[in-house]
């Protein structure tokens, strides 16, 4: 029952049922680029995505507030100071870290994710209350965030803190998942992982009753960083 | 050959547990409820029929492409998954699977297992395998871990805790969770099932996943979710394994883009989950956490019997969403647990017959009205229907009868009296002079016909010929030719 042999095995008897050469799949790929790269986000300015982003997250439970690249620190540092934070893990090296790091209030301590997981395991799964990223961009469409954790920023920054905060700068807002794929060339090199966030986590697993806070963060606050008029102007 | 008893009840009961099911009015009024508000989810996401049929064409396409190069594809994705460092296995049957992912656990040294929702751990019945090795599974999945508490399988394949009701699962939380008072409130609920497992996460030495969709040309696993457990379970413990079937692979990762939609929206009608969960790899040098070390278990565990035929070989482009079994009258009868099966419903039905053999399942293609309402809603178009009607045809194949590709199990339902009937019937259909004399002595013998007939007169009155037949008739009034 080695696995070599388990591998010849499974490989054989496919092989075996299924002779074809490999078909060309440029067709498909033609279908399928046609399917979805005609959505109705498409066209759509920066400030119309933003909108439909906003709208389609607030519709489950995110909160959502349109800024601008000046003022988000100190709205968000308000924010954090009235839900009562106290220890947030950001980044300090990352421009936006640092800018939320210098407005954070006296009472909300700013925490780096300095050490791997798990030395500090405990403490991040019971101490720290939010966790502050700054997406690679936006899906207006389904109104998703999509996360490239780093090493300043790992996985659980937006996974274990029960409130996730999050930075999109409206610039980079892509219509639709397909076009978000494309542009941003994602088959061209993945990272270790990739999370695409719609929302705070939630189930509907008992009685079809929808409860969020399930495991990940209970609450999801997005900040969408106008950056587009700035740039028009 | 998988030759382990299923753990909890046998599909061969099948019968049995339908009766059971259908006089209990509870378990008949949830399902109901159930089914209503998945199918009004699924109808609210597709509101567009024309984009709903491109969809579906576009899934069955992207399907059938990776199912035509599957060979291929595995060996290009398992060469994408090393390059990344993660460790490939592969599993002939459900022992093997458990046996690979025992081994993995051995090595660290490992008690306690978390785990995302893997349909396919289910299927091999790995808590068990390992709770008798001294290796503790804990699912992290509320519906999972709901039915993990009861002692129970999953009654449906996306929501697993189909079957209870609040309160059901409020005396289940008073009973297993320490200092939990009865509750009704799904809010409370949820809230002490977070507390509990919490704690599970961080000390657990192994996360184990299933996988939704795999890449082959990135070797990337994509993990779809709404609670966060996954992506839970998948990050924090030291070591990842992903159990996945060997038909879940395809081509590109830009052929997922279809997939993901029609699954999400057929499955809880959502146009995205709350997560979508990417896995490349495990953590690098300079990242800081992660999984350091990830392992890939590709499974067949008959699989390739169903792909060694060109008919039963579209059983596999199943994405697992449960719209057919959200839409099936019979499912919505008897529940998931009457089946016995780990995929209940029609996806069961004609999935299970390659994992389980047809010996233990050929009843269960036979519960089916052939009404084609899972074929309709099948976001892949996989024709249940035609799939369900031939394996009723095999199920009732002479065993002895050598076919190009034989099914394990063969026969099962095989029976000579049976073929006596219809031997004697095709013959007296061929021959006008016996198919007259049967007819006269049917219709004017009608008052000898026995009132009890075997199988039919359980559920039904008995079948007495008509006085006259239609041909009679129709000569009477001179239409005949």
């Amino acid at each position: 029952m080695s696995a070599m042999s388990a591998r010849e095995r499974i490989l054989g008897s496919l092989r075996a049922a299924a002779p074809v050469p490999t078909p060309d799949s440029r067709a498909l790929e033609q279908c399928i680029n046609h399917h979805h790269g005609h959505g109705a986000l498409r066209t759509a300015s920066p400030s119309q995505r933003a909108d439909v982003m906003e709208r389609v997250m607030s519709s489950v439970r995110t909160d959502v507030w349109r800024t601008d690249r000046v003022s988000w620190p100190a709205l968000l540092a308000e924010k954090l100071m009235q839900a009562g934070v106290q220890r947030l893990l950001l980044n300090p090296a990352c421009a936006e870290g640092a800018a939320l790091a210098a407005a954070l209030s006296p009472g909300v301590q700013a925490l780096p994710f300095a050490q791997p997981l798990e030395a500090w395991k405990d403490t991040l799964f019971s101490d720290v209350d939010a966790g502050f990223t700054v997406a690679r961009s936006g899906i207006a469409a389904t109104g998703t965030l999509v996360l490239a954790p780093d090493t300043g920023t790992p996985r659980t920054v937006s996974l274990v803190p029960p409130l996730h905060v999050a930075l999109v700068h409206a610039s980079t807002l892509h219509a639709d998942l397909h076009e978000a794929m494309h542009a941003e060339g994602w088959s061209a090199g993945m990272p270790t992982n990739l999370v695409l966030i719609s929302g705070p986590s939630k189930t509907s697993d008992i009685q079809q009753t929808l409860a969020y806070g399930a495991h990940g963060p209970r609450a999801l606050w997005v900040f969408i960083v106008d950056d587009v008029q700035e740039m028009r102007a | 050959m998988n030759a382990r008893p299923m753990h909890f009840v046998s599909p061969a009961d099948f019968r049995e547990r339908v009766s059971d099911a259908l006089q209990n009015r509870e378990l008949r009024s949830s399902m109901r409820g159930a089914m209503d508000f998945l199918q009004s989810k699924r109808s609210a996401q597709f509101t567009d029929a024309d984009e709903l049929e491109q969809l579906r064409d576009l899934g069955e396409a992207v399907r059938q492409h990776a199912l035509a190069n599957l060979p291929d594809l595995l060996v290009q994705f398992e060469a994408s998954l090393q390059a990344a460092g993660v460790h490939v296995h592969w599993a002939a049957t459900a022992d093997d699977a458990n046996a690979i992912i025992h081994g993995i656990a051995q090595k660290h040294g490992a008690r306690s297992i978390i785990k995302g929702k893997s349909m396919a751990s289910e299927e091999v019945e790995l808590n068990h395998y390992l709770a008798e090795r001294g290796i503790s599974c804990v699912e992290s999945d509320m519906g999972e871990y709901i039915v993990q508490l009861a002692d129970e399988k999953p009654s449906h394949i996306v929501m697993p805790a189909l079957h209870k009701t609040r309160a059901d699962i409020g005396v289940l939380f008073e009973q297993h969770i320490p200092d939990m008072p009865y509750t009704e409130d799904v809010d409370k609920l949820i809230l002490a099932g977070r507390r509990t497992l919490r704690q599970k996460f961080a000390d657990a030495d192994i996360g184990l996943s299933g996988v939704n969709f795999a890449a082959a040309d990135t070797g990337t696993l994509w993990l779809v979710e709404n609670e966060g457990n996954g992506r839970l379970s998948t990050t924090v413990p030291d070591v990842h394994i992903a159990l996945m079937g060997v038909e879940k692979v395809v081509a590109k990762l830009e052929h997922i883009v279809p997939l993901a939609s029609l699954l999400t929206r057929s499955a809880t009608g959502q146009a995205i989950t709350t997560y979508f969960n990417l896995i490349t790899g495990p953590r690098r040098a300079v990242e800081l956490d992660g999984p350091r070390e990830m392992h890939v278990v590709l499974l067949d565990n008959g699989r390739s019997q169903a792909y060694a035929d060109q008919q039963l070989r579209s059983t596999l482009q199943c994405i697992r969403c449960g719209a057919c079994m959200n839409h099936c009258p019979v499912y919505a009868r008897v529940g998931g647990h009457a089946y016995g099966t780990t995929y209940p419903g029609p996806i069961g039905k004609i999935i299970s017959p390659h994992l389980l053999g047809l010996k233990d399942t050929a009843d269960l293609v036979t519960a089916s009205s052939l009404c084609g309402a899972c074929g309709e809603v099948c976001p892949v178009r996989i024709p249940i229907p035609s799939l369900l009607v031939r394996l009723r045809t095999e199920a009732n194949r002479d065993p002895a009868q050598q076919v190009e590709h034989p099914l394990r199990g063969q026969g099962a339902n095989f029976s000579r009296s049976e073929r006596l009937v219809w031997r004697f019937w095709s013959g007296a259909f061929a021959r006008p002079a016996i198919y007259r004399w049967f007819r006269w002595a049917a219709t004017r013998l009608r008052a000898f016909a026995p009132s009890s007939q075997l199988g039919w007169t359980q559920h039904r009155t008995p079948l007495i010929p008509a006085r006259r037949s239609l041909a009679d008739l129709l000569r009477e009034r001179g239409q005949a030719e």
